[in-house]
């Protein structure tokens, strides 16, 4: 006769918990970074096909690390959430805040209630008119939400990545110092050699605070690579 | 067990990149006319027509809308941009047509935004076939919605012209179209005045003399309304996109045409002053 063994709930939440983070930090990192007219979003990301970034509506943009059919899925179920609020109510009904809560609470019961918790971390950002009314959520395996300001990032190397920003990072910087930064500090490896990201090797979008509807711009290499040259 | 606020599980499922399937699926109740409405006193919008221009295709609505003998309203806009590269205009029952644009414009982005990439231009028109089709049941009750799409098909590099019937064929046009009450006028005086190859500017004119042949013969359509600075709704598609003109556009366009058809006063009519 086998009893099973006890084991106390908290064990349970920090295996979970191990498990995901582990999952996540083998992946590529994700910045997203505020510049004066909206705010773009970095992925090294060699793939053209396989998306890291994404437009959830016209002022929401979706940034995602860890397993990709995880976050795929919810991606779309984020894009289906948007377009559904938005039909039946109206466009500017459609926010940053209710998407981040939903994908919170999304997030917090699969990882309460099931055996595998989901190896994703995202980032939900909304442009506003100023650069004041941005806003930036973060949202870790486990569904806990964060209201950034400025600058995230997540990935494997985020916490060396999130210090190399707050050493280099200033409000209201160009589109292209942002760029610039962002694929610095991705390119940092630490103890590696140092390396340089080619636009090839990197997946980059804006939410353009200028632009009429939709501002959600993908930069194609030809832009990167001017961005990047200069 | 999700709490309210969180994704429905079914939103998570996996499943084709159409908002109208979704929607179809989990919310049919927000489908335009699924509430069974009957009756003729809807309002109705009236004449549409597109035609190809050398860089693409241009479209344009008359602003009224009829219900009955009573213009129900003055300033209707019946041509509308579908995505970057297309627009849609409406005849028909006026609310369910809106609805329906709203909804072909949400299904647009709705692909576009899960599957990466743009529908192509014939992808466009197929899915607004079988919008329509969805909708026979109303048309069979009289609120039948017939709309007239034109888009530029960047594959091709042509502008295109798809018109519909209401139980949702689906015929592509060669030079130009029109739709609506006044169509056979605007379709006359287009065959007339369409030139193969004209500049957007020559062919938004002819648009323009197209509705107002229209409007002359058929009391639902109406002309240009210069004393409110009502024109007619105009859309322009081309490599560069879609857009609607400005009235600042259109307003001096219509004032040159009324000007050139202007005609003295004809004393053997007993119309003349003197």
């Amino acid at each position: 006769m086998s009893v099973p063994f006890y084991v106390s709930p908290e064990q349970i939440m920090r295996d979970k918990a191990d498990f995901a983070r582990k999952g996540i930090a083998r992946g590529r990192s994700v910045v997203v970074v505020q510049y004066a007219d909206g705010i773009a979003f970095i992925a090294e990301n060699p793939s053209r096909a396989l998306h890291k970034i994404s437009e959830l509506y016209d002022r929401i943009g979706f940034a995602a690390v860890g397993k990709y059919n995880e976050f795929e899925s919810l991606r779309v179920a984020g894009v289906r959430l948007a377009d559904m609020r938005g039909y039946s109510y109206d466009r500017s009904d459609v926010t940053g805040r209710s998407l981040a809560n939903a994908y919170a609470q999304t997030l917090g019961t699969i990882f309460t209630e099931t055996a595998k918790p989901f190896e994703v971390e995202l980032v939900v950002a909304e442009v506003g008119a100023s650069s004041a009314d941005d806003q930036l959520y973060r949202l870790m395996f486990d569904g806990s939400v964060s209201d950034e300001s400025g600058f995230v990032a997540m990935g494997g190397s985020a916490e060396r990545i999130n210090t190399a920003l707050s050493e280099a990072y200033t409000e209201g910087m160009s589109l292209a110092d942002a760029v610039a930064l962002a694929s610095r500090v991705l390119a940092d490896h630490g103890d590696e050699q140092p390396r340089s990201l080619v636009p090839q090797q990197l997946e980059v979008a804006v939410l353009d605070r200028l632009k009429p509807r939709r501002a959600f711009v993908r930069l194609d290499n030809a832009r990167l690579s001017t961005i990047l040259g200069s | 067990m999700t709490p309210p606020t969180g994704l429905p599980a079914a939103y998570g499922l996996t499943g084709s990149a159409s908002f109208v399937e979704f929607l179809s699926a989990l919310h049919p109740d927000q489908l335009p006319g699924s509430s069974g409405t009957t009756g003729m006193t809807a309002p109705h919008g009236t004449t549409i027509v597109a035609l190809r221009t050398a860089d693409g295709v241009v479209m344009a609505g008359d602003r009224r809308a009829t219900m009955g003998n009573i213009i129900a309203q003055h300033d209707i806009e019946k041509v509308f941009t579908a995505d970057d590269y297309s627009v849609i205009g409406i005849a028909g029952t006026a609310g369910l047509a809106v609805e329906l644009v709203r909804l072909f414009q949400v299904e647009l982005e709705h692909y576009e935004k899960i599957e990466g990439v743009s529908l192509s231009l014939d992808g466009k028109a197929n899915r607004l076939a079988s919008m329509l089709r969805g909708q026979l049941g109303l048309a069979l009750q009289g609120l039948a919605v017939v709309p007239l799409f034109a888009g530029y098909d960047t594959a091709r590099g042509l502008g295109r012209i798809f018109s519909y019937d209401v139980t949702g064929g689906r015929y592509e046009e060669h030079d130009f179209f029109a739709v609506g009450s006044g169509s056979a006028f605007a379709r006359g005086s287009l065959k007339k005045l369409f030139r193969t190859g004209s500049s957007t500017e020559d062919a938004v004119r002819t648009a323009l003399e197209a509705l107002y042949d229209a409007a002359d013969d058929d009391s639902a359509t109406g002309g240009p309304d210069v004393t409110r600075g009502i024109y007619p709704v105009v859309g322009v598609v081309d490599a560069t996109g879609a857009r609607i003109l400005g009235d600042s556009e259109v307003g001096p366009m219509v004032d040159q045409m009324l000007v050139s058809r202007r005609q003295p006063r004809d004393p053997a009519h007993g119309g003349g002053a003197s």
